[in-house]
């Protein structure tokens, strides 16, 4: 299940409505991840763009992946404005296992970081400003750059 | 005509070319300056998924899209 909100997430009803739907399946564990926008460097809060179609691409990926393990992932995370000491982002895992879902939760965020399709941005008065140098490279960049060979 | 996208910080308006495989769209870009900073960091998506090779046939209803390096959550 993956969700899209607007705006800074409602953490306590989205993981109320993820464990109502999902504690009747007969999963031993489900874990949570909640990221929280921390007040740091001056910045009024996050900002974030998304492209869908390959987000989808990506999370259906994983969903398959966690399928293969009797398991089953959940995710939410904001477009647009996030005001400091909000969520942006919530991941969690559902499993018969608890060692299954704690090391899965572990490689899914770490992945998420490097090629989840969306892009930060601090907001500073009021500005969005792109957040290039904590932001990670997809692989095969650098693909259409020019090249003194060419 | 092919559509080019330039995604998330980018935040310039798509165009559409007239290419025959990537190559030809390096060639297109080879004299914007401003878009050769960029080009070095961004990854390339045809029809929504990733690509590494610049002989990757591209016909006129295709959808190029040029990724900047990501951040989520």
């Amino acid at each position: 299940m993956l969700e899209l909100h607007a705006g800074s997430l409602h953490v306590e009803a989205i993981l109320a409505s993820w464990y109502s739907s999902m504690k009747d399946k007969n999963y031993g564990a489900f874990i949570p991840f909640v990221g929280i926008v921390r007040d740091e460097d001056g910045i009024e809060g996050l900002s974030f763009d998304i492209y869908e179609p390959i987000l989808n691409n990506w999370f259906n990926a994983w969903q398959a992946k966690a399928k293969a393990q009797n398991a089953y992932l959940l995710m939410a995370h904001s477009k647009g404005d996030v005001l400091n000491h909000t969520s942006s982002y919530i991941a969690a895992v559902v499993s018969p296992k608890r060692k299954v879902a704690l090391k899965m939760i572990n490689d899914f965020v770490e992945d998420f970081k490097a090629n989840a399709p969306i892009w930060k941005y601090d907001i500073i008065e009021g500005k969005r400003v792109y957040a290039k140098e904590r932001s990670t490279a997809l692989q095969g960049h650098g693909l259409l750059k020019e090249t003194h060979e060419s | 005509m092919a559509k080019v996208e330039f995604l998330g910080p980018m935040a310039r308006p798509s165009i559409e070319v007239d290419i025959q495989n990537l190559q030809e769209l390096k060639t297109f870009f080879k004299h914007d300056a401003q878009l050769q900073e960029w080009l070095a960091i961004c990854a390339v998506a045809v029809n929504d998924t990733l690509v590494c090779a610049l002989d990757m046939p591209i016909s006129s209803n295709d959808k190029i899209s040029l990724l900047p390096p990501v951040c989520g959550g």
